[in-house]
């Protein structure tokens, strides 16, 4: 076990190889992120307008947050990522890491719109009220005053998402795009030592933990605010 | 007489089956200040929401200087930059400063300057002794300083009249006081007021005039000095021997 799990040579052997593939998850990630945020806040705002004449649209966003949240994110990378370059149609993308990103980006603003959503229920309704008192519209009510409150309460979640997204990238080797898992694949199936993926995992770790803890003294520290009976 | 500064007539509000305001009729002039006295749940708060068009309400009219804000197509922001409100619970933007609060509004809705509406915002705080607030966030403020600046808040829209909801209910005994000077300031500028209060030697030392609200109607009406040493009602009376037996008046 030794030999096949925690080779020391084997390790130092692949580790180069790797973590300039892993270089490609912190890549599809950070794009990835990017594009979520802003997609899922769009969302959660869109679910949240008032009246029936938005019906429809709520509707919509509801059921794209049900579908995108109960959809394994494998089977939608598998299918976008194998499918659509298949349809060998001019303009759409052959990458797969592209058709990776977009899979991501697809499930990922599924969950973090719930998050915003969450945040911005939270804001308690006069706080509307004042602004809308003062003569701002709606919207300028939306961005100036609920918002801001919103996002800043959940930064937490919002950063256990990231977690989640980061390990989620993974998921990209599937389709061959060389990223630190594939790579790691690559190096097992050359010399069957399982130390290789032992690679990735330090490499995905060495990220996660430190947002993990980042995350939990941003947790910690919005506790002691409310303890000591401040607003966020 | 002139144009009065509001006018109200058979003014309906219902949550769901219970009738929070049967048939309001109110006339406020240029310049009065109304008192608004009541127990709770009489309706004043609601009355006054309903005002600034903040609570959608079942059937009435409502008359500002002549023009009807139960008019089909009204602006409801424009109406509101007119009328300001200050609520029991202050309400400040907690994430925002002072000077932000207070300026937020002319900047949004009336398009100010961030340099003009600063200036302004500057001025207001400074007459009413918050000049070195302007930087502070509101939870750094106590209070009775979290009132004022949301009454400098509404002042700072330059409203033809201004409603305060009970804005002296969530403060400590201690605080009320500061507040209602600030208050007692507005009104000698002349300011129009509406005010839900159950401050009664408040209510009897600034208004013009005190409504008392039951059930959702105004039953009695009249110069403070009549409404409070002989009511012609006996519901009236019951009220303010209640408030009296309190400790409240």
């Amino acid at each position: 076990m030794r030999t096949a799990f925690f080779n020391w040579d084997a390790y130092r052997s692949s580790f180069p190889e790797i973590s300039r593939a892993f270089l490609l998850n912190v890549k599809i990630f950070l794009i990835a992120e990017a594009f979520i945020l802003v997609f899922a806040l769009l969302l959660a705002v869109l679910r949240g307008l008032p009246g029936p004449v938005f019906f429809p649209v709520r509707l919509l966003a509801i059921a794209y947050a049900d579908f995108f949240r109960g959809v394994p994110t494998i089977l939608v990378i598998a299918l976008l990522g194998f499918g659509a370059p298949a349809l060998a149609l001019d303009g759409i993308p052959t990458s797969t890491t592209f058709w990776g990103i977009v899979s991501l980006v697809l499930i990922y603003t599924a969950y973090v719109s719930e998050v915003y959503r969450a945040g911005i229920e939270s804001v308690h309704p006069s706080q509307e009220a004042a602004a809308r008192s003062l003569g701002l519209t709606r919207t300028q009510a939306l961005g100036s005053v609920v918002l801001p409150q919103a996002v800043r309460r959940v930064i937490p979640p919002l950063l256990n998402d990231f977690i989640g997204l980061q390990k989620d990238t993974a998921l990209v080797g599937i389709l061959g795009s060389v990223e630190a898992f594939k790579q790691s694949q690559i190096e097992v199936s050359a010399d069957f030592n399982f130390t290789h993926y032992l690679v990735a995992a330090t490499l995905f770790v060495a990220i996660t933990i430190p947002l993990a803890r980042f995350t939990d003294w941003l947790v910690a520290r919005d506790r002691r605010r409310r303890q000591a009976g401040r607003l966020v | 007489m002139s144009v009065a500064a509001v006018s109200i007539s058979g003014l309906r509000k219902s949550f769901g089956k219970t009738e929070v305001l049967r048939g309001i009729d109110l006339e406020v002039a240029e310049h009065e200040v109304v008192c608004l006295i009541g127990a709770s749940g009489s309706g004043k708060s609601t009355l006054l929401r309903c005002l600034n068009l903040l609570e959608p309400f079942d059937s009435g009219r409502i008359v500002v200087r002549g023009e009807d804000l139960t008019a089909r197509g009204v602006d409801v922001n424009r109406v509101r930059r007119r009328i300001g409100i200050v609520f029991q619970s202050y309400n400040l933007f907690p994430h925002m400063s002072v000077l932000r609060n207070v300026t937020l509004g002319p900047m949004k809705a009336l398009g100010r300057s961030r340099g003009q509406a600063e200036a302004e915002a500057t001025e207001l705080l400074a007459r009413f002794g918050l000049a070195d607030r302007r930087g502070d966030y509101p939870d750094r403020l106590s209070g009775g300083q979290q009132q004022r600046v949301a009454i400098v808040r509404a002042l700072a829209m330059k409203p033809e009249l201004m409603l305060l909801d009970e804005v002296t209910s969530a403060l400590d005994p201690e605080l009320v006081a500061e507040v209602l000077n600030v208050i007692r300031e507005v009104a000698a500028g002349g300011m129009t007021m509406l005010i839900a209060t159950h401050e009664m030697s408040f209510a009897r030392d600034i208004a013009n005039r005190v409504c008392f609200l039951d059930g959702g109607v105004i039953l009695e009406q009249g110069p403070p000095a009549q409404i409070f040493t002989k009511p012609g009602e006996e519901r009236t009376r019951q009220f303010l021997d209640r408030i009296i037996a309190a400790g409240r008046l």
